[in-house]
Order: structure tokens, then C-alpha cells, then sequence
């Protein structure tokens, strides 16, 4: 533990650990430093001097090396002649601080009444207006008026879009550097600068499209005025008028603690809307960022929109050929009369969007009948991540020198923009990131040692890096053995081996179920080997590609190979929370009979014999369990829709007409139920998800100054589970059967193999009903190696016809260096039919003329 | 006994030939004092813009919770206000509201006053809503209905120093 020194914050005793600055100090006490730039999770740069105060050493007898003490024995205190920067200074032994002085104070009524001459004072009309640190300063610590001529005010433009999602304010800047640092010191993404200097100085950005960057969102958050406003919110209430819920993002794995901000909205007919979500501290997950998608893609959840995005609202059954409306408790009769009759013959398909509480009720439900589940995903591995995952406590915050992180077959700047951060910020503190990847990765600039293998040798790469530190050589495949021989992995796992900490982050770049079942084993081997197992910050991360997938493995849900069979023979299949047609049409010919439970009229749902219309996330109440398998519970943001149910309570009350025993009334008493049957979680309740410790930095209450406008969290911090290795379980070895099949035997008769690749911003149906956010999605594209397209005479831009698993799309080329030869790289969610690597075909497609 | 009845008829017969102090409402109405708070009304400038720039303080301030505003953006090519910022829904429940005028204290604009109408009446509580195509008064002559198409840069300002722009 760091050294404590002891100080005097006017006049009040705290004691913190050498190094911290006086304005964190005095924050701990509860003694405001009013700061604008100053932002608790950057480096101070003391740029905006509001934080001057008076700051007293005692003086040390140069003789001595004693503290001179004053008369009456108490040590004698120098002042400095001038007001200094709590900001930028740290505490030391004995020092006194005094921020409650005429001086300090007249020097901060200076300091605001010089950044209000400049400040244009629409208020009424900012976004920031009742949550803006100005605002709150000046009332708090601002002279009552000014000596400045108000006509005398610097003019410049006010309507500025830095690119579709961000807008700026050139006038109400007070050019205190937040957002440029944000982007440079924290994202990374350094795509806004300052231009000019003095007082014309003005935030430009210099990319295309303008501020391009996944983090853009969080630069609002610790504005300190209204000079950043997302275009998603501009103008949609003020921050006053918002209700705000807890809850959980559903995009991805990582977890992040978010609120909802609602308000009642006469434009949707006097519904609660959604207006905003806004981070919520986690300094275990999420900190105080989310990434824009995030931030912006919750409209799904509000139906509207074109195409297949219009919420389903009253249950569909088909008669006469067409899906009529029907009441539940019709539609419920028909959906448990057909699974009565189906018995084992059920096959259940669920979706990793669905929470816990749903998951288990399906699984309760389709094994009470005798049938099957299946987990509708292109990624595997959850059964292993349940007994080699992180230990109890891992937070990547923890992770310095001494701790190795090793990312395989991932692009998580792409996957999981937060996992990126934090991973990048362990870096910076000294942790060693290794980056497995078949093409170069964001990731791969903080990477000690990088690993490149060719696409389809994911889980030979890993195993051969085991193979250098041990003797066990299991039959590497020819293009990994020459790379088992080089320098640069046998440090990499060298280096894995010899760290403090080790953990291990897989993805499902170029991988489809065995080829990441293979990857996740050959993972746990390396981990189990080199004995990072069963402790904190030690283990394995699924990067997912669906929020909740975790939970459903925990649930009992398995994804299977064979799927597009078993949903042909099943006698009754029911799909929930997935759309197997929408995503490849080969998959439209289901069983006898299709119950298909959704939040949208999905190509599958199209084609069911039953349609139940469910709740949306944001409706009701449930959990999430995350990539690290921290159990996060959701609370509900906006009224439940008249006529529309949970997804565990359809379940549920399906299952109590079969006369199962099932919740259909309380997601909280389903949470008991799992507690008591699902051994990982047992404990749990909603109680103890929602508990709370103290947080630092201190965010989100009356001093939206210091962290920005992110919330506290006080609805609950959620729980780690411990693993099967952590709770004292043997985990034994096993050697995958990896890539049985080369590139070339996959690959089409061109010689092309299609990988596929995630991206944050796609098509998916909880992305694109997010009109805002098209702008930033491409059109639908494969990228490959130049090379590759020279001999297929394809120019840069080309539409081409790409014929996948027997499906042909039109595409766009993508021509890219980075692309290994003999690859196509195809985005998931982009429109495109790819699951794992397959054989590819592309050629030009005929020039429509117009 | 006879002077007591001509002495009470005196009263009488001197009030009737003195002005009354009844007015014959509805036909005729007394005007209110200068400082009467009566129905609102949403101002606009000469040009027919109007000063609502939809900031909500009028709804923040009202003590009964009986003002609800939605905002949204105005554009050149869609102008209802100047600057950036106007009232796309302004409603006040006249049933809720106590006439206390702090909404007109609160409007950075002036665009909310309490008006001379006193005559509320409604048959049911829908009707007691006004909307903002009830309080909008009329646009003066020489001025042009909202929206309107304008100048770019020049309403730029939702505060343009409380005075009519030009």
C-alpha cells in the first residue's frame, strides 16, 4: 500500500496515499475545488486556474531536516506568495490547504467572471442547461455581475456538427481541453484538436467522416458547458424533466452499467419514450464510458422505424394461410396444445439477447417436455469459460505490471469498444497485451507481441505457443508449424508463462462453432498450463457476440453444428429472440410447425404458425450475465405495453397450461429459482444484485463539475461468479480437434475462403432501426487483399456478387492491404449469409443500367 | 310613520337617478386592471416569429405542474423562432393552473403573459388544454405566419437582446 500523508484541507485532517492531488483529496474530505478542465480520470494539465488555492508547507530547518515549530509547538507554515493549482499539485506531509479564503475566493470570481465574458448565456436553450458545471460554479463561487460590456462578447457559430453524432457550440466553449484529451489520452482516437489559439481558439476535428471515433459520445458527458451535444438528444428535454432507470446495455458482452433517461412525449402519442442513455459508474466494468453504439442504438427497443423494425403488438396465428391476431389466451392454447403433442419432438432456438430469467424458463420448459435447446450463435466455448473464467474480483483496472492479457481472434476495438479501453489503459500501466490475429488489429499498437497465423490455425496458433513452453506436442497443422519455430511466439509465451497474472480474451474472427470450440480448449489449455486459473484477473473472457450468450450457457444452452437439420426434423420449433431466415434464407424451411416469440415481424416470424409479441428489455426487468461473467441486473425504463409480456412469463405461462411448474409472474422469483438449481449462481437474488459499495471517482451526485454528467450507482454493482477452477474444482486438460480442415480444402475452386469479421456498427436488427446511426454503417461489403483482386480484375468499389452457403448477395469490394491473400473478409450482420469460414465465390455483378 | 317610509324611499329614489355600479355582462364588459392575470398568451416578435424558444422554465417555475413543453430544431427552411431552439408542443391545463404568473417571470423571452381573458369555461377536462395554436396570438400586419422560410444566419440568436429583431 502506498505511503499515507496527512494534510489539512481547510481545516478539516485527511489522510490519502502520497501521490493523490489536492483536489482529489479535498474530494474524498467533501470540500469542493470547483475545476473545470481538471477531470479525476485524466492527467491534470491546470489549464482553466479555477482550482487556485492557498497552499502552506511547513517549513523544514535546513540544518536539521526538522519541521520549525512555532511557539506553541504546532509546525510553522509558509504560504506561497500566490494563489497554486489544487490540480496539479500533490499533497504532502503537513501541508494546508485553504480554499475558503477572501483571496481564493475573489480569485475564483475572477477567473468566472473572465470565462462568462466570452460565454454566450443561452441557458434557456442548452442542452446542458441544469446539469452544466458553468452554471453550477458560477452560482456557487461567481461574482453576482460582471464589468464586461455584454455587446462586447465573442460571436462565433453555433451550430457546428463535428460529424452526424456530435454537435458543437463554438461560443459556449470554454477551451478547457476535456474532450481533445479524452480522445487522445483515453480513446486513443485523437480526432478533434484545437485550431488557433488566445481567444479564437476552436475545437476542429480533422477526420472523415468528422469525429470519427466510438467514444465519441462520452466527450458530452464531461463537457463542462454545452459546447458537445449528441444529435440523438439536441433539444429533447431538459435535464430536469427526465426520469432516469438503471439498467444494462444489451450490444455486447462487455456489460456496461447504463441509465435510461424517460420522459413522457406528446409526439409519440403521450407515451414514456426513452430520451437518452447515459453511462452509469462501474469502475469494475464499464468506469464512466459507454461507446457510442451504446449510446445510440437503444431505438429498437422503440419500434417505428422501416423494414421489419415496427413492434409486434398482439399475438399472430395463422389461419387460412394468413398471420390473423388473436388474443393470448387463444395463442397460448394453440402454442401448448402443439407442444403437447410435440413432446420430445420440440426444438427450442433462443438468442443471446434474452436475459437469464427468459433462458432459464426456456430451458425449465423444454425439458419438462423432453425436447431439445439450442443456442442460436455463431460461437462457442461458454462451457469452458464457466470453469476456467476470470476469478471472483477481476477488474482491469487491477491489471498492471506483472499482469499479461493475451487477445485472440478479435478485433475488440471493433467487438467490445470498452474491453479496448481498459485493456489499452492496463497497457499504459505497465500490463503486458499480447495479440494473436490473422490481419492487423487497433489492439495490436499497445501489443508487446504480436502472433500472426492464417486464418483457420486460431487454436493451433495458441497450442503452439503452449507447445514452446512444455513438451507436449500435440500434430500442428503445416502452416503453424513454421510459426511455432518463430522467435516472436516463443516470447509471446514466454512471456504469458512468466507473468504474475495471465488472462485470455477470444473472439470469433474467421471462426465459426468448432473452430471457436477449438479455440476456447486450446485457451484453457494455455491458461490451465501456465497456471493462470481460479484467481482474480487470471482466466478466460468470451468476447461474445451477443450480450447475454454467458448467461445462456450457464442456463443450460448449447449451440449445435447441426441446426439447420435438427430445425427440419424437429416436429415443433421455437424460436425466441432469433432470426435464423433473416439471416440466411436457407434456413427457412423449419419443422412441422414454427412458434415464433419476438420483439419484431422477423423474416422467421414471417413464416410462423404462431407469432408471440414480447416485451423489450427496457419494458421489464431481468439480468444479464457478462463476457466476465459478472451477473448484472436491468430495471425497467418505460411503462410495459398493453398487450405485450416478458419473455419468461410467455414461457412460463405456456409451461403452467402443460401443467410444468413455472414463474410466469416475478423475474425476481425466476432469479431464486435459477439460485437454487444453476450451482454458478447459487446465492443470488435481486437483492444482492443491486448492492452497492463505494465508488471512486466520485460521479454523478450534485457535482456533476468533477465527473461529468455519468450517473452514480446506486442500483447495484452487480456480482462476479467464481469459476469451477476458482471454487476448487479439477480442471483437466483436453486437446481439441483443431482445424481438421486446411485453407485450401475449404476454400472455393478460385481458392477464396470467406472469414468472417465483427463490427461494431451493422445491420443487425437491434442496430439499423437506429437511423442515426446509417450514416456510419457501409454499405454491405467483403474486403480483400489487392493482390487477390488483381487477378480477378475487381477495382476498388466494385459491386460484386458473392455467393455464399448457396446464397448470392451483391456486395461492394473492399480492397485492403491488411487482408491476407486467398481471404475474403465478410462482416456478420452486414446482410451477408457467413457463420464460420466457408468457400467463397465473387465475381462482378452485371452493371444495372439505370 | 309616513315620513319613516319617505325617509327610507330617499336612499331609494337617490340611487336611481345615480350611474350604476353593475354592468350588463356579457353584452358589456368591464375592462381589467393593468395588472390582472388572466389567460396566457404566447407572444410573438413583429416579424411574426415566435418568442418561444421552448427552454421549459415557464414549466420548471409553475408551482401546479400545469405547463408541459416539447422542443425541437428550427431551421432556416423551417423557422418558427429565432435561434436554434423552438416549442413544437407548449400546453398549459387550465384546470391545474393558479394564475400565479411565474411562468411570465421565468421566460427569458417574454413570451408567456397573462393576458385580459378571464373566460374559462369548459365542458370537459380535454378541453381545459390549451394548446399552443390557442395561445399563439395572431400574427400583427406586416409580419408572416410560423414557420418561416429565412435568411440563413440571421436568427441565430434565440435571445436576441429581448428586443423585435429586425
Amino acid at each position: 500500500m502506498a505511503k499515507q500523508v496527512t494534510l489539512t484541507i481547510d481545516g478539516k485532517q485527511v489522510t490519502v496515499p502520497e501521490g493523490t492531488l489536492i483536489v482529489d483529496a479535498a474530494k474524498k474530505a467533501g470540500i469542493d475545488v470547483p475545476v473545470f478542465c481538471y477531470h479525476p480520470k485524466m492527467e491534470p494539465v491546470g489549464m482553466c486556474r479555477m482550482c487556485l488555492v492557498e497552499i502552506g508547507r511547513p517549513v523544514i530547518d535546513r540544518a536539521t531536516g526538522q519541521v520549525v515549530k512555532e511557539a506553541d509547538g504546532s509546525p510553522k507554515v509558509q504560504f506561497g506568495p500566490k494563489l497554486e493549482t489544487a490540480c496539479t499539485t500533490p499533497v504532502s506531509e503537513g501541508m494546508v490547504v485553504v480554499g475558503a479564503s477572501e483571496k481564493v475566493k475573489a480569485g475564483r470570481e475572477d477567473i468566472l467572471e473572465f470565462l462568462l465574458t466570452s460565454h454566450p448565456l443561452d441557458c434557456p436553450i442548452c442542452d446542458k442547461g441544469g446539469e452544466c458545471p458553468l452554471q453550477d460554479l458560477t452560482m456557487g463561487f461567481g461574482p453576482g455581475e460582471s464589468r464586461f460590456i455584454f455587446d462586447e462578447k465573442m460571436r462565433m457559430d453555433k451550430h457546428v456538427p463535428l460529424g452526424e453524432l456530435i454537435y458543437l457550440d463554438r461560443e459556449r466553449c470554454i477551451q478547457c481541453g476535456r474532450c481533445v484529451r479524452f480522445q487522445s489520452e483515453i480513446a486513443d482516437d485523437p480526432v478533434i484538436g484545437f485550431y488557433q489559439r488566445g481567444r479564437s481558439l476552436e475545437i476542429v476535428t480533422f477526420s472523415e467522416p468528422g469525429f470519427d471515433s466510438y467514444f465519441s459520445g462520452n466527450t458530452t458527458d464531461i463537457c463542462p458547458v454545452g459546447a458537445l451535444t449528441t444529435a440523438d438528444f439536441r433539444f429533447g428535454a431538459r435535464p430536469w424533466e427526465l426520469n432516469n432507470a438503471a439498467s444494462i446495455c444489451s450490444q455486447c458482452p462487455v456489460g456496461c452499467n447504463i441509465t435510461f433517461n424517460t420522459r413522457r412525449e406528446a409526439r409519440s402519442g403521450g407515451r414514456m419514450v426513452i430520451k437518452r442513455v447515459m453511462p452509469r459508474q462501474n469502475e469494475a466494468v464499464n468506469e464512466i464510458w459507454i461507446c457510442d453504439k451504446g449510446r445510440f442504438a437503444y431505438h429498437f427497443t422503440e419500434g417505428g422505424g422501416s423494414g421489419n423494425s415496427e413492434r409486434l403488438t398482439q399475438p399472430l396465428v395463422r389461419k387460412n394461410g394468413e398471420l390473423a391476431p388473436v388474443s393470448w389466451d387463444e395463442a397460448l392454447q394453440v402454442v401448448a396444445e402443439r407442444f403437447r403433442q410435440a413432446g420430445s419432438g420440440l426444438l427450442t432456438l433462443a438468442g443471446g439477447r434474452l436475459s437469464n430469467e427468459d433462458l432459464f424458463n426456456l430451458r425449465q420448459l423444454t425439458q419438462g417436455l423432453g425436447g431439445q435447446t439450442a443456442l442460436y450463435t455463431q460461437m462457442a466455448g461458454g462451457d469452458l469459460v464457466a470453469q476456467v473464467g476470470v476469478g471472483q474480483g477481476t477488474n482491469f483496472a487491477d491489471m498492471g505490471a506483472g499482469s499479461a492479457i493475451l487477445v485472440v481472434a478479435s478485433d475488440l476495438h471493433e467487438e467490445a469498444p470498452i474491453w479496448y479501453l481498459r485493456i489499452k489503459q492496463a497497457v499504459e500501466r505497465g500490463a503486458m497485451l499480447i495479440v494473436a490475429g490473422a490481419r492487423p488489429t487497433r489492439l495490436e499498437k499497445y501489443a508487446a507481441h504480436v502472433v500472426r497465423y492464417p486464418y483457420g490455425s486460431e487454436a493451433a496458433a495458441i497450442l503452439a505457443m503452449l507447445n514452446s513452453l512444455s513438451a507436449k506436442r500435440p500434430n500442428l497443422p503445416e502452416p503453424v508449424q513454421a510459426l511455432a519455430r518463430s522467435p516472436e511466439l516463443q516470447a509471446a509465451a514466454k512471456a504469458f508463462a512468466g507473468a504474475q497474472n495471465g488472462l485470455v480474451l477470444y473472439g470469433s474472427e474467421g471462426l465459426g462453432l468448432e473452430g471457436s470450440q477449438a479455440l476456447a480448449q486450446a485457451c484453457a489449455n494455455l491458461l490451465i498450463s501456465t497456471n493462470h486459473i481460479g484467481r482474480a484477473n487470471n482466466g478466460l473472457i468470451a468476447v461474445w457476440q451477443r450480450a447475454n450468450e454467458q448467461g445462456a450457457w450457464d442456463m443450460g444452452f448449447r449451440p449445435r453444428t447441426d441446426l439447420a437439420e435438427a430445425m427440419k426434423s424437429a416436429r415443433v420449433l421455437y424460436v425466441v429472440a432469433a432470426d435464423p431466415a433473416g439471416d440466411d434464407p436457407s434456413m427457412a424451411e423449419a419443422g412441422e410447425f414454427l412458434v415464433v416469440q419476438e420483439l419484431f415481424l422477423t423474416d422467421t416470424a414471417k413464416l410462423a404458425d404462431v407469432v408471440l409479441p414480447v416485451e423489450a428489455y427496457t419494458e421489464r426487468e431481468g439480468s444479464f450475465t457478462s463476457g466476465e461473467r459478472r451477473v448484472q441486473r436491468f430495471y425497467p425504463a418505460v411503462p410495459e405495453p398493453a398487450g405485450l409480456k416478458a419473455d419468461f412469463a410467455v414461457t412460463g405461462q405456456i409451461g403452467q397450461l402443460l401443467g410444468l411448474d413455472l414463474e410466469a409472474r416475478f423475474a425476481s422469483k425466476v432469479m431464486l429459482r435459477i439460485a437454487s438449481q444453476i450451482a454458478d449462481y447459487a446465492g443470488l437474488d435481486y437483492v444482492r444484485l443491486a448492492e452497492v459499495v463505494e465508488q471512486w471517482p466520485i460521479v454523478g451526485r450534485g457535482d456533476v463539475y468533477y465527473g461529468g454528467t455519468s450517473y452514480e450507482n446506486s442500483q447495484g454493482l452487480g456480482v462476479q461468479l467464481a469459476p469451477a477452477a476458482q471454487r476448487g474444482a479439477a480442471v483437466p486438460l483436453a486437446w481439441p480437434e483443431f482445424a481438421s480442415q486446411s485453407h485450401s480444402q475449404q476454400a472455393s475452386a478460385e481458392g477464396l475462403l470467406a472469414a468472417p469479421i465483427n463490427r461494431l456498427l451493422d445491420r443487425g436488427q437491434t442496430v439499423w432501426p437506429s437511423t442515426l446511426l446509417h450514416s456510419r454503417i457501409p454499405q454491405p461489403y467483403v474486403a480483400l487483399n489487392p493482390a487477390d483482386a488483381a487477378v480477378l480484375r475487381i477495382p476498388s468499389g466494385a459491386m460484386l456478387q458473392v455467393t455464399l452457403n448457396g446464397t448470392a448477395r451483391l456486395a461492394a469490394a473492399h480492397l485492403d492491404e491488411n487482408v491476407p491473400q486467398g481471404v475474403v473478409l465478410v462482416p456478420r450482420s452486414m446482410g451477408l449469409p457467413i457463420f464460420g469460414p466457408a468457400p467463397v465465390e465473387i465475381r462482378r455483378a452485371e452493371v444495372v443500367s439505370a | 310613520m309616513f315620513t319613516e317610509i319617505l325617509r327610507g324611499l330617499r336612499t331609494t329614489f337617490k340611487m336611481m337617478l345615480e350611474k350604476p355600479v353593475t354592468v350588463q355582462y356579457p353584452e358589456v364588459k368591464r375592462p381589467v386592471r393593468r395588472r390582472f392575470k388572466g389567460r396566457h398568451e404566447l407572444r410573438r416578435y413583429d416579424n411574426g416569429l415566435e418568442r418561444c424558444i421552448g427552454c421549459s422554465l415557464c414549466a420548471a417555475a409553475c408551482p401546479a405542474d400545469a405547463i408541459f413543453v416539447e422542443s425541437a430544431e428550427n431551421t432556416d427552411e423551417e423557422r418558427y423562432s429565432p435561434g436554434e431552439r423552438y416549442a413544437s408542443t407548449y400546453e398549459i391545463n387550465m384546470l391545474r393552473c393558479i394564475f400565479c404568473g411565474y411562468c411570465e417571470d421565468a421566460c427569458p423571452t417574454q413570451a408567456i403573459v397573462l393576458g385580459d381573458n378571464y373566460e374559462l369555461s369548459f365542458t370537459d377536462r380535454r378541453q381545459a388544454i390549451y394548446g399552443k395554436e390557442m395561445l399563439l396570438v395572431p400574427v400583427k400586419e406586416g409580419g408572416l405566419p410560423t414557420p418561416q422560410k429565412t435568411e440563413p444566419g440571421k436568427f441565430n440568436r434565440s435571445i436576441p437582446e429581448m428586443n423585435n429583431p429586425d
